[in-house]
């Protein structure tokens, strides 16, 4: 039973909203800033992604201008972090990874993630493609702050959100899952919030 | 919030790695392997708001050290560092 008066609550929860919170997790209405780092300040004029093979070899590249010009989706979702906060109805714009990867041959099982500042994650193929994820240059109507992984990080809002790597600048195709920044010490290779897939052996 | 508000100093992981090392550690010099640079662990910028804790060089920014902490596990890279110096324990000054 539920004896909280309803005026002594913070933000009305919607009846629905537990069973989209997965287990472990509490959810919360702010947006925490979680660094490994400094914030890296990439101009755009000085940005780029790209997409690479194993080898290093460049697929395709986009500067700023060339991203923007993509076709780009506003997304609503859930997003999950490993340190236990989630967070409902995040609305976010940025470029379908599909989009980014129409034109490669991607014969890869898995991709890494690679980023301004050093920072890595890895992911299965399938899971950054299909509408799943996305490269994310604005969030709530607004350009991507720096410290939220501005100009854009990706976003993977299925898996733990350190999948989604903040300063994005590229896709390294794999043939193995080969472990990110996290994924090397003890975090989980793949990382589903819904099975709770926190650390090694989860 | 700007994330580099959230730096701490090396004095920070002097719990962390006094139970790693069962000792006082944050005197200890450690050198980067990346860049050479030599300070006191006291001196490394830590990065604590993230999965894990994060110790840089102060000198090139390069990772030295990283410990991930789970209820039952902990994991600890030390690769950034080339050496650490530490006084031989019970040895007079």
């Amino acid at each position: 039973m539920d004896y909280v008066t309803r005026g002594f609550r913070g933000r009305r929860r919607e009846p629905d909203e537990s069973a989209r919170v997965p287990p472990g997790q509490y959810l919360t209405d702010d947006f925490p800033v979680l660094s490994a780092g400094p914030t890296p300040h990439r101009p755009v004029a000085e940005w780029s992604f790209a997409v690479v093979a194993q080898d290093g070899e460049q697929l395709a590249r986009w500067s700023w201008d060339e991203f923007r010009a993509l076709p780009s989706e506003t997304v609503t979702v859930d997003i999950h972090c490993v340190t236990k906060w989630s967070k409902l109805d995040t609305t976010w714009e940025g470029v379908s990874v599909d989009t980014l990867l129409s034109d490669v041959e991607a014969e890869a099982g898995y991709v890494t993630a690679f980023c301004d500042g050093g920072y890595t994650t890895n992911l299965p193929l399938e899971d950054v493609t299909g509408g799943k994820a996305w490269v994310a240059f604005g969030y709530d109507g607004e350009p991507l702050e720096p410290e939220h992984g501005g100009p854009a990080r990706l976003l993977v809002p299925h898996l733990y959100f350190w999948k989604s790597a903040k300063w994005v600048r590229g896709l390294r195709l794999m043939d193995e899952d080969e472990p990110g920044f996290w994924e090397e010490l003890g975090y989980h290779l793949y990382g589903d919030p819904w099975r709770e897939q926190r650390y090694w052996g989860d | 919030m700007d994330a580099d508000d959230l730096r701490l100093d090396g004095n920070s992981l002097g719990g962390l790695l006094g139970e790693l090392f069962g000792r006082e550690m944050t005197a200890a010099l450690g050198t980067c392997a990346s860049c050479g640079a030599v300070g006191e662990v006291a001196t490394l910028v830590v990065y604590a708001h993230a999965p894990g804790t994060v110790g840089r060089c102060r000198a090139c920014g390069a990772v030295l050290l990283r410990v991930v902490r789970a209820e039952r596990r902990m994991w600890v890279d030390l690769r950034g560092l080339r050496s650490l110096q530490l006084e031989p324990l019970g040895e007079e000054p």
